[in-house]
């Protein structure tokens, strides 16, 4: 009974940053498809939107200058990537701080970088299972894009930096029911108002507004890159901007616990 | 393979000042705790025992004084320490969405040769409720699960605070024996609680601080002395002016009377049957009626309403 067991004799020690990284990426990312919620968030409405908006166009003239769904597709895309990058990000990080969740890992081998680097990599992950499903269905109801997937990428890219450093920001400094609130008020206007889903073109004169909003950038970038195969510099310039800009709010705002 | 011996000790906390605001809750604090014990640290709600903890776990920077944990500054050489200690903290560390399993697992790949999950697991009971989402675990089921995290990357050193708050009898003898074997295999233990049995029962040796302060520290044996017995009156009405030397002089120069309240006294000393009939009789003479009058060991909870005139719990 007195003896050594020799069970819990100490041998510490981290493992290498860069399984850590992926160990926290495949839990955050498993969590985040795992809440009914956010899988409504990032998969059901944008396909919803995508479907609808198609069927709306066909009734009403919205103007587009292209087919209702090479039209629709892309800016449903960019609306999935919000949705993730800025919506469920900020939840689950708010909901971490209240938890104890990011205090906890704070005494664990996981650097600040590596919870970063693994929020990241969860984030990219759930945005390609998006993307594969959302292009899935788009693809189903005649989609033919005419892409530069160069350009779709650094759009994606840019605006999940974008988006991901604004809903760091926001979670860091709000309480976790009222980030709850905040990201999904924000989600809805600018589902609404941001020119994510209808283009620029849509909007009138306040679309020399919302082209400057993170969203308006994004959904015009990713329309550019699938429609004409372009590269929209002036909107990838936009959200760098964004980015830049969450960084230092979230850098000089954010309490981890 | 017993541990690496080394010069420093565990922690060393030497003048630490830690403030809230206008509020101090660490208020000049020396604490060392040697390599290869159980440390337990002792006292009421709001001592200062979390918040020394969390410095020693660099949560936070020391305001005054210094702190070294296995050798290391906790805030400058973070990275070099957090490996090789253990945390259990007193609220929250788990998603609530995350299964108990799957978040042992998780931390354990956070460290570069854990223990095995699945044994672990399985000694601290969680291996009925493995995939239960934390937020439906029980409170011990909580508690165990949070343990099991501190200890999985086979530190050595943990900090588990109030390991046992809010389990069950059963519960609390696994954590107690769990606790114990670790000291055996050659980890430092410090653990916080406001339970005397608890500090009693595994303790090498318990610093019991109040209000920010240390106010005794020593083995159990050295702050029970040796198991003297004790007497405690609990009367039903307040006692007559210059009641404790009345009962003093009755009882002759052995004992000792300490006023805790005005309905209650606590008598230290060589204590047995004779005494209680002395303190009974001395009661009916003074015309209080005792509502309580208990003999028994000396305890820790004892020590520290000597010492504050306050109940630890």
């Amino acid at each position: 009974m007195n003896q050594p067991t020799n069970t819990f004799t100490p041998h510490p020690g981290a493992a290498p940053l860069a399984r850590q990284v992926l160990a926290q990426a495949s839990m955050e990312s498993r969590l985040m498809l795992r809440n009914g919620e956010q899988l409504l968030l990032a998969v059901v409405i944008p396909v919803i939107v995508l479907i609808g908006a198609v069927t709306a166009a066909d009734h009403l003239d919205l103007g587009l200058s292209h087919r209702p769904i090479d039209e629709f597709t892309p800016g449903v895309l960019a609306l999935a990537v919000m949705s993730t990058a800025f919506t469920s990000l900020a939840i689950a990080t708010g909901f971490e701080r209240r938890y104890g969740v990011i205090k906890r890992l704070g005494s664990s081998p996981l650097p600040r970088s590596g919870l970063l680097l693994g929020k990241v990599g969860a984030l990219l992950l759930v945005e390609l299972l998006q993307i594969a499903i959302i292009s899935g269905v788009a693809l189903a109801l005649d989609w033919q894009p005419h892409a530069s997937l160069l350009a779709a990428l650094l759009a994606i890219v840019l605006g999940t930096a974008a988006f991901a450093s604004l809903g760091l920001f926001v979670a860091g400094v709000m309480r976790a029911e009222a980030t709850l609130a905040a990201a999904n008020l924000v989600y809805l206007l600018l589902l609404a108002g941001g020119a994510v889903v209808l283009p620029i073109s849509a909007y009138g004169a306040f679309g020399d507004v919302v082209r400057w909003l993170p969203s308006g950038a994004l959904g015009s970038a990713m329309r550019a890159s699938l429609i004409d195969g372009a590269v929209a510099w002036r909107d990838l310039a936009v959200l760098t901007v964004w980015a830049v800009l969450g960084t230092v709010l979230t850098a000089r705002t954010f309490k981890w616990e | 393979m017993p541990t690496p011996v080394s010069s420093s000790p565990a922690v060393a906390v030497d003048g630490l000042v830690m403030r809230y605001g206008e509020k101090v809750a660490v208020d000049g604090l020396d604490l060392v705790v040697d390599r290869n014990t159980i440390t337990a640290v002792l006292g009421p709600n709001g001592a200062g025992k979390t918040t020394t903890l969390e410095t020693c776990e660099g949560y936070r920077r020391a305001q005054q004084g210094s702190v070294s944990v296995l050798g290391l500054d906790p805030q400058r050489q973070r990275r070099d320490l957090l490996p090789r200690i253990g945390v259990m903290l007193q609220d929250g560390g788990a998603w609530s969405g995350v299964r108990a399993m799957e978040m042992l697992r998780h931390i354990s790949r956070l460290h570069a040769d854990p223990l095995d999950v699945d044994v672990l697991g399985e000694r601290l009971g969680l291996g009925d409720c493995g995939r239960t989402p934390y937020r439906r675990l029980s409170g011990g089921q909580q508690q165990r699960l949070k343990l099991a995290m501190a200890i999985v990357g086979r530190p050595e050193l943990v900090f588990v605070d109030e390991p046992t708050a809010g389990m069950d009898p059963a519960g609390r003898r696994t954590t107690w024996e769990l606790l114990e074997q670790l000291r055996r295999d050659g980890v430092t233990v410090v653990l916080t609680t406001h339970h005397m049995d608890e500090a009693e029962r595994l303790a090498d040796r318990i610093h019991i601080i109040d209000r920010g302060r240390m106010i005794a520290s020593g083995t159990p044996l050295e702050l029970t002395r040796g198991g003297s017995s004790t007497i405690r009156l609990v009367v039903t009405k307040p006692f007559p002016e210059g009641a404790p030397d009345s009962l003093g002089q009755a009882l002759g120069h052995h004992l000792e009377v300490t006023t805790i309240s005005d309905v209650s006294l606590l008598i230290t000393g060589p204590a047995d049957s004779t005494t209680l009939a002395t303190v009974s009789a001395w009661c009916e003479q003074q015309g209080v009626l005792p509502e309580s009058l208990n003999l028994g060991q000396r305890t820790l909870e004892d020590t520290f309403l000597e010492i504050t005139g306050r109940e630890l719990s």
